[in-house]
């Protein structure tokens, strides 16, 4: 395993007081707590913060970290000392959000720390909150979907591990961004193998045509300038499968236009918005550029002619 | 692994359902003083005057947990945790329309 720098990963000296650890991870939390962060390695940075901050901000985990040495590199390989991880250590609350674990540094040097006094690790921690990743399409439709997630778990003697768990979950049809599906008994095993919930919080992965706002799904559709000028029925593709829609004649460019009920399924459904946007065809043929100066001769448009300033003015 | 994995059907933690003060205690391990606390600051917002007619929208889960985490982690109180939860679900809002409009700016291409 390797070894883990917590004052380096705090960002403070190794004779650093107790103020200055705890104003190091507060300032890191804020940043990487992934409640708050939108920092990409947000949950990774949080979990390695926090578990310096448990090293360290206790006197006895801090001390037996310390009698390690300071001639070590972060990275390096790292072989625990005899009777490392035996101790029982107190734990005041556990990770959660974030993996819900700690790293094999943290528990060779202190895994066999949970029995003493530490009620709250033992119920708080069992609760685990996961996000999860799934496609617009798989909330459309239901269904379900097979996870892996990092589970802690203690064992008979109170060690804290971590292990590898498959779920097959049932994503509930209509779910939307943020939403939670709370699964009853599915979080970390704690001692006695009571277990804690798991909280699934959905993401949905970003999709090539639609957005989503709720049950609301947005999307852009191109259309020509005749369809945008004469109106013209256009195939539109929704969740559900593809639809007629009408352009109106005159539509300008970013005209939304509404298809009922066609977003995610509820009570009631969601709406698909659809914005116009006009793209020209390439005027890369004599032919099309004649028909276009035909249109600017028989159109006599100015499209600047309310936005005009005697500044602005060239002729 | 033997055979195929058993689909667990968990439940939405959405407005249609509702939980009342003892069942969102005890999903969280929170005392009655630290549950009122919390309704007193604005966090949760049950309906039912009185606390032993308070419910609370499933959602409510989500957002208790929350709190209890950034209380917990973010050393903030209840009323900084209340603020914290108000400006982040404000800027999930506002993400998600920037992506919205940000689509339509920029079109398919």
């Amino acid at each position: 395993m390797q070894y883990k720098d917590y004052y380096k990963i705090l960002g403070i000296p190794r004779d650093a007081t107790k103020e200055q650890i705890k104003r190091a991870y507060r300032k890191l939390a804020r940043k990487y707590h992934p409640d708050v962060s939108k920092e990409p390695d947000a949950e990774a940075r949080f979990k390695e913060v926090n578990e310096a901050h448990e090293v360290l901000h206790d006197p006895e985990k801090r001390a037996a970290y310390d009698r390690l040495g300071s001639g070590w590199q972060a990275g390096e390989e790292f072989r625990p000392p005899p009777g490392a991880g035996t101790r029982f250590y107190h734990f005041e609350g556990g990770p959660d959000l974030g993996g819900g674990n700690f790293s094999d540094f943290f528990e060779a040097l202190f895994g066999g720390g949970l029995r003493s006094g530490a009620e709250s690790m033992r119920t708080r921690a069992m609760d685990q909150t996961a996000r999860v990743q799934i496609g617009l399409e798989d909330s459309y439709t239901g269904g379900s979907r097979t996870l892996q997630l990092d589970m802690p778990e203690l064992d008979d003697q109170g060690r804290l591990h971590s292990r590898r768990k498959t779920l097959r979950v049932q994503i509930p049809q209509g779910v939307t961004e943020g939403q939670q599906i709370r699964l009853a008994g599915q979080g970390g095993t704690g001692v006695g193998g009571r277990a804690g919930d798991l909280y699934l919080e959905i993401q949905f992965t970003p999709h090539r045509l639609y957005r989503a706002d709720g049950r609301d799904v947005h999307m852009t559709l191109p259309v020509s300038p005749w369809e945008a000028a004469l109106g013209a029925m256009v195939s539109v593709p929704t969740l559900g499968g593809p639809v007629s829609l009408k352009v109106p004649a005159g539509s300008q460019s970013g005209r939304k236009l509404r298809l009922k009920g066609r977003g995610l399924p509820g009570s009631p459904p969601g709406d698909q918005y659809v914005t116009l946007q006009i793209v020209l065809p390439p005027a890369d043929t004599e032919a099309v550029q004649k028909a276009f100066r035909d249109l600017a001769r028989v159109a006599a448009f100015d499209p600047r002619r309310d936005s005009e300033t005697d500044h602005g003015r060239t002729s | 692994m033997a055979g195929p994995l058993e689909i667990i059907h968990g439940v939405l933690l959405d407005e249609r359902t509702w939980l009342d003060a003892q069942e969102l205690r005890s999903l969280c391990r929170l005392s009655p003083e630290s549950l009122t606390e919390m309704v007193e600051e604005g966090l949760l917002r049950p309906i039912g005057a009185m606390p032993q007619h308070w419910r609370f929208p499933s959602s409510d889960l989500a957002r208790l947990r929350r709190a209890i985490r950034l209380q917990r982690d973010l050393g903030v109180n209840p009323a900084g945790a209340a603020l914290a939860l108000d400006l982040i679900e404000e800027v999930e809002r506002l993400r998600a329309r920037l992506r919205i409009l940000e689509r339509e700016m920029l079109g398919n291409s």
